[in-house]
């Protein structure tokens, strides 16, 4: 093989990329088209350019809107605070079970993403094993619930994304040189100083891409709202009101609209992010 | 928080004051919680598949059985969706395995024009809620007046596994020895021999790996494969349409036997890495 400008890296290319053109690129294209069309799905749908749909869906969303940004943004920083502590102790003191903590800390999301968040529902119940219990032991008031609350939903997608958060940081405090920590130490920084002022900073893309890699599935997710928050219209995300858009009411060109709104607000993030950090490195 | 690297080398004694020392069981009592809160689901889908539950509810133990494993290749109604699952999942890797080889080695084997775009093209798709690729599909084949089933479904499972095969793959060629393919080239071997005999052996770990990720991933979507189904049942799906009621314990049965699985997969990896210890390569399994 040779390194050069023939036809081979297009050959290569070719049936992959047309794949994602066709079934990524195009699709994208399409939903943009059909949020500016107008009709039913009994009369037909045509383009009418109707931008005002825009401004309409927001308005009539922004609950939902808001609701999605606020809990994926509570999420971040749970996993953030929880994950942390983790991905240090593995690369820190972990010495040789740092692979086998890994492996541990990855394994529960082997099993089904529905399955789990079915058994948290379980858990969780009004009168499950934890609630019941504590109710039954007077600690907590009879009308108590986590099921259908914020904090259930919360607890749901943090659950689910934790592994989001702790592989980036893993990867990036387990590549700070101890020395670097140790030099600071001999410089008479105490150990917090040590942490604030070298180990932190040094592992500041892990905590960027960890929580950018967890807060743009937690902003679009409906499974926990749906299956935690049982439906409660309280408790409904943007991904919500999309899904059942599409899939109940058949409203395409409104469903495609937000999902449009949802598409560049990630992008506008990931652009920041990767301004800030690029491409190859999030990728790679 | 604080931090408590351990030392290069002989360390210089430092006699820790009671704070530090009550601080250094800070971390691991988190850590430990951490590991309680990743297992409580786990621990009780394992439980609650050996109930022996009267009617569908599932919701309170009422005694042991092992019925629910015996019984379970009998009931056409959880296999059916299993076995849609994992021909998907068969496919769909391999159609993403190859094509996604292809691009990595394109990506790191050449120069050519575009590949910035191709990179933006390969990250996007993983970077996109999940909602918006399956949503995104859904206008595609409505517009297009295809009708979603089956294939829609493995259209879709392909696209999204693409992008993972190329950074996977991608990862493992980045790290290899050309002057072992001039090696043998110089022994006379052509290209394409030196490609199978050379080349394929030594990144095969990291086609593996992309594979067995891609799968893991495909057997487990719901949100993209809800927009794509129509009226074909997965298991993701066959599984949220049954849990209205609790869930039934086939689910937790079949949940416990991936886990199962896995455990045994996770303890090859390890014996296998702890043969190999002088070698302390870097681990390359990535969750959902």
């Amino acid at each position: 093989m040779s390194r050069g400008r023939g036809l081979i890296p297009y050959i290569f290319l070719l049936p992959g990329g047309a794949w994602l053109v066709i079934f990524f690129a195009i699709p994208m294209a399409i939903m943009l088209l059909v949020s500016l069309q107008e009709g039913s799905l009994s009369t037909g749908y045509e383009l009418t350019w109707n931008f005002g749909i825009y401004p309409a869906v927001i308005g009539e969303s922004s609950g939902q809107i808001i609701r999605s940004v606020t809990y994926a943004f509570a999420t971040t920083v749970l996993t953030l605070l929880i994950g942390y502590p983790m991905a240090y102790t593995i690369a820190f003191r972990g010495g040789r079970l740092k692979n086998a903590l890994l492996l541990i800390v990855i394994l529960p999301f082997f099993v089904s993403f529905i399955i789990r968040t079915l058994n948290w529902k379980m858990i969780l119940a009004d009168n499950g094993i934890v609630l019941g219990t504590l109710k039954d032991l007077g600690w907590l008031d009879q009308g108590f619930h986590l099921i259908a609350t914020p904090a259930g939903v919360i607890g749901g997608l943090t659950y689910n994304f934790l592994p989001f958060m702790v592989l980036p940081l893993y990867v990036a405090l387990e590549k700070i040189d101890p020395r670097l920590i140790e030099a600071g130490m001999d410089l008479f920084a105490s150990r917090v100083q040590a942490f604030w002022r070298v180990t932190f900073p040094l592992s500041l893309p892990g905590v960027v891409a960890g929580s950018l890699l967890t807060f743009i599935p937690a902003v679009g997710d409906f499974i926990n709202a749906e299956l935690i928050g049982a439906a409660n219209r309280d408790v409904t995300m943007i991904g919500n009101i999309i899904q059942f858009k599409y899939l109940n009411a058949n409203d395409f060109p409104a469903a495609s609209a937000l999902g449009f709104v949802l598409l560049v607000g990630v992008m506008v993030l990931i652009a920041i992010y990767t301004r800030v950090v690029g491409t190859e490195r999030l990728t790679s | 928080m604080t931090a408590a690297a351990p030392p290069l080398g002989p360390a210089p004694v430092r006699t820790a004051p009671i704070g530090q020392r009550l601080s250094g069981l800070v971390l691991p009592a988190i850590t430990a919680l951490a590991v309680v809160f990743l297992f409580a689901p786990l621990v009780v889908m394992v439980i609650f598949s050996f109930n022996d539950p009267a009617g569908r509810q599932n919701i309170t133990w009422q005694g042991f059985t092992l019925n629910n494993y015996l019984t379970l290749w009998r009931r056409p109604d959880v296999t059916g969706p299993m076995l849609t699952s994992l021909t998907i999942a068969a496919i769909s890797t391999l159609v993403a395995t190859i094509l996604g080889t292809l691009i990595a080695l394109a990506l790191t084997r050449y120069d050519f024009r575009g590949r910035s775009a191709t990179n933006l093209l390969i990250f996007l798709p993983m970077t996109a809620p999940e909602i918006i690729l399956g949503a995104s599909l859904l206008t595609l084949w409505v517009s297009m007046g295809v009708g979603r089933g089956f294939a829609t479904i493995l259209l879709a499972h392909i696209m999204f596994n693409i992008s993972f095969v190329v950074v996977t793959v991608r990862a493992r060629l980045i790290g290899f020895n050309r002057s072992l393919e001039e090696a043998g080239m110089d022994l006379y071997a052509d290209a394409w021999t030196t490609f199978w005999k050379v080349t394929f052996p030594l990144i095969f770990p990291g086609i593996l790996a992309a594979a067995l990720l891609a799968f893991s991933l495909s057997i487990d979507d719901y949100v993209i494969t809800v927009f794509n189904a129509g009226r074909t049942v997965t298991f993701p799906l066959w599984v949220f349409g049954v849990s209205r009621l609790g869930i039934p314990p086939e689910v937790n049965v079949l949940g416990s036997l991936i886990l199962l699985l896995a455990v045994a997969f996770i303890a090859v990896q390890l014996w296998q890495s702890r043969r190999q210890a002088a070698a302390g390569g870097p681990v390359t399994i990535r969750g959902r």
